[in-house]
């Protein structure tokens, strides 16, 4: 490390907000790395798990940067992986205990999917990509970008899946019953993960349409 | 006819570039090559056109979805009347069937082809004839009460996500005409199975079941005779419930050289070697119905001629169309038989062979290559 540095780089350089929003649109990691699907998949066919599902991939990835970022000049390579590992398991167990104990009805509807978040691709995949090799502050922006990231999609899809396949928004109805009444009816197919993934592709059509750049030759 | 020709001609600069109607050029197009035949000729070289192109193609399914077709309204009608437990006269009968299959009909053509010209006109293509044949056949895979709102969803979701995400026309992975079909049956299972829903208006105290719906529950008391069953007087969807005249269809299809025969022979011997298996075994009363009745009952007739012989999805090789119907026929009749949530697999056994056609396809042409191979180096070797 070299000591003559000319001076601090402020908390929110550009630089550092960048690492918060390109993960939200042209450096997506569910829409334009493909990562983390599966959670995607199984935890969208309600907004309220989404939700929660969100907040504990953003702790978890957010905290385990900072820390892996911490450690990264005390690990040695070969055995980085089950370091990483360790850290993040540890943070998902406190995740998961939090959730048992004070929102114990979503925990149950999200079972053993905070217990995978520890296998999710993105964790991993930004731990070896950005903690490893970063300061511990740009890491924990990092982690809590590509979390909002992972989120926005989750919630977008939760929107939907929830709006057409149940009527509800947050277990509120929001189709008025007068259009039950005439005949309406809530769509079966929005509550199978099929749909999350034709759902999650509408997402990426969207996107790559306003931004060309994405689009692979 | 001159009149018609004359009046296209004379429309056509607006719609070529710098005309008035540009943007709409690739609609003009699709009206003009569906009135006539196009006379584009091959610049260069000698090469000899056939003159039917995919418009005749696609009419002359058409064609023959007409007598299913309309059996299938007389029969919308007779199974609403014999509800009632009343019997009038054909035309009446075939009127009231008439009325409640032509609005599905017009949805489900205004619904998919808006959606084909719009994606023809943004990408600038010719648009597709795809959906001539698809548009009748969504209409008659459906029951005849289904409601139109989720008729156009479901056609606007296949042809969409069916087709247009892969390309159009000859990309598809999926027949779109059973895409919109599972869409409904996965969206709204209320409208598309269980007793209520087979015959229009039923009276409530008369029993809806279709023969599969009957001997998955092992209810064979009532059962509908084989000739019932055959010419088609049972309650169903819209066009498949007549296998007669669907042969007859089949027939054209054969005759004019469109479908495969062998694709068509093979959905049937598959269908009737499972059936057959079913029988050895005779765990209970459904698998011990006789193998042959399988291919009567329910869409396997209408899925095995007009669905499994989609060009675009099957099996291309000729060695491969016989795997890809053999396995068609014995995953209907196997999903039939064993998975109480599902009555009738023809559906699921086309869609599922419709994404293992192109490994089909790969393993016979591997095949072959191996066996050209070997007989190369016997050839060198001696």
């Amino acid at each position: 490390m070299s000591t003559d540095k000319k001076e601090r780089e402020p908390m929110f350089s550009a630089k550092n907000v960048k690492l918060l929003t390109s993960p939200l649109n042209l450096n997506n990691p569910i829409t334009v790395q493909v990562l983390g699907i599966c959670s995607a998949l199984a935890v969208t066919a309600k907004l309220k798990p989404a939700i929660v599902m969100t907040l504990s991939v953003m702790i978890v990835t957010g905290v385990s940067n900072f820390v892996v970022s911490l450690l990264r000049n005390g690990i040695p390579p070969r055995i980085r992986i089950i370091v990483q590992l360790v850290v993040v398991a540890t943070l998902v167990i406190l995740v998961d205990q939090l959730l048992k104990a004070f929102l114990f009805d979503v925990s149950k509807q999200l079972s053993v999917f905070v217990g995978l978040i520890i296998t999710n691709c993105i964790i991993m995949g930004r731990l070896e990509a950005f903690a490893m090799s970063n300061k511990p502050w740009p890491a924990f922006l990092d982690g809590i970008g590509n979390g909002l990231g992972y989120g926005l999609i989750l919630i977008t899809v939760a929107f939907f899946r929830e709006l057409f396949g149940s009527g509800t928004l947050f277990d509120i109805q929001i189709v008025p019953q007068s259009l039950y009444n005439m005949g309406y009816v809530n769509n079966g197919l929005m509550i199978l993960p099929p749909m999350a993934l034709i759902t999650v592709g509408v997402i990426i059509w969207v996107q790559r349409y306003y931004n060309r750049s994405l689009i692979e030759k | 006819m001159k009149a018609l020709r004359n009046f296209i001609d004379k429309q056509k600069p607006h719609f070529l570039p710098g005309g008035r109607f540009e943007k709409l050029q690739s609609t003009f197009e699709a009206f003009e090559t569906f009135l006539f035949v196009p006379n584009t000729v091959t610049k260069s070289g000698a090469h000899i056109r056939d003159a039917i192109d995919m418009k005749r193609t696609m009419i002359i399914v058409v064609i023959a979805l007409i007598p299913a077709m309309l059996f299938g309204m007389w029969n919308v009608g007779y199974q609403h009347f014999l509800s009632y437990g009343q019997h009038p006269d054909v035309l009446t009968n075939f009127f009231y069937g008439f009325w409640k299959v032509l609005p599905l009909i017009i949805v489900s053509y205004v619904v998919g082809l808006g959606i084909e010209f719009m994606f023809a006109q943004i990408r600038h293509e010719e648009v597709n004839e795809g959906f001539l044949v698809s548009g009748i056949l969504i209409p008659l895979i459906v029951p005849p009460d289904i409601p139109l709102w989720e008729l156009a969803l479901a056609v606007a979701f296949a042809v969409v996500f069916g087709k247009e995400v892969f390309g159009g026309t000859g990309m598809n992975v999926f027949n779109p005409a059973l895409t919109a079909r599972a869409f409904l049956f996965f969206a709204y299972p209320g409208n598309m199975s269980g007793e209520k829903v087979w015959i229009a208006d039923k009276l409530d105290t008369f029993s809806g079941a279709t023969p599969l719906g009957k001997a998955l529950v092992g209810n064979f008391s009532n059962f509908p005779s084989v000739h019932d069953m055959f010419f088609g007087f049972i309650p169903g969807s819209v066009g498949e419930t007549s296998t007669f005249l669907i042969l007859i269809g089949g027939l054209i299809l054969l005759i004019t050289g469109i479908a495969s025969w062998r694709t068509m022979f093979s959905v049937f011997a598959g269908g009737y070697v499972m059936g057959l298996l079913f029988n050895l075994w005779g765990a209970n009363a459904y698998m011990g119905i006789p193998a042959w009745q399988h291919l009567i009952m329910g869409g396997f007739a209408f899925g095995a001629v007009f669905m499994a012989t989609d060009p675009v999805t099957s099996a291309q090789t000729n060695k491969g169309k016989y795997y890809y119907g053999f396995l068609i026929g014995i995953m209907a009749v196997l999903i039939r038989v064993f998975n109480p949530a599902y009555p009738e697999g023809m559906m699921l056994a086309i869609l599922l062979l419709n994404v293992f056609a192109p490994l089909i396809d790969h393993y016979v042409v591997e095949s072959n290559i191996k066996k050209r191979l070997k007989r190369a180096k016997l050839a060198l070797t001696n």
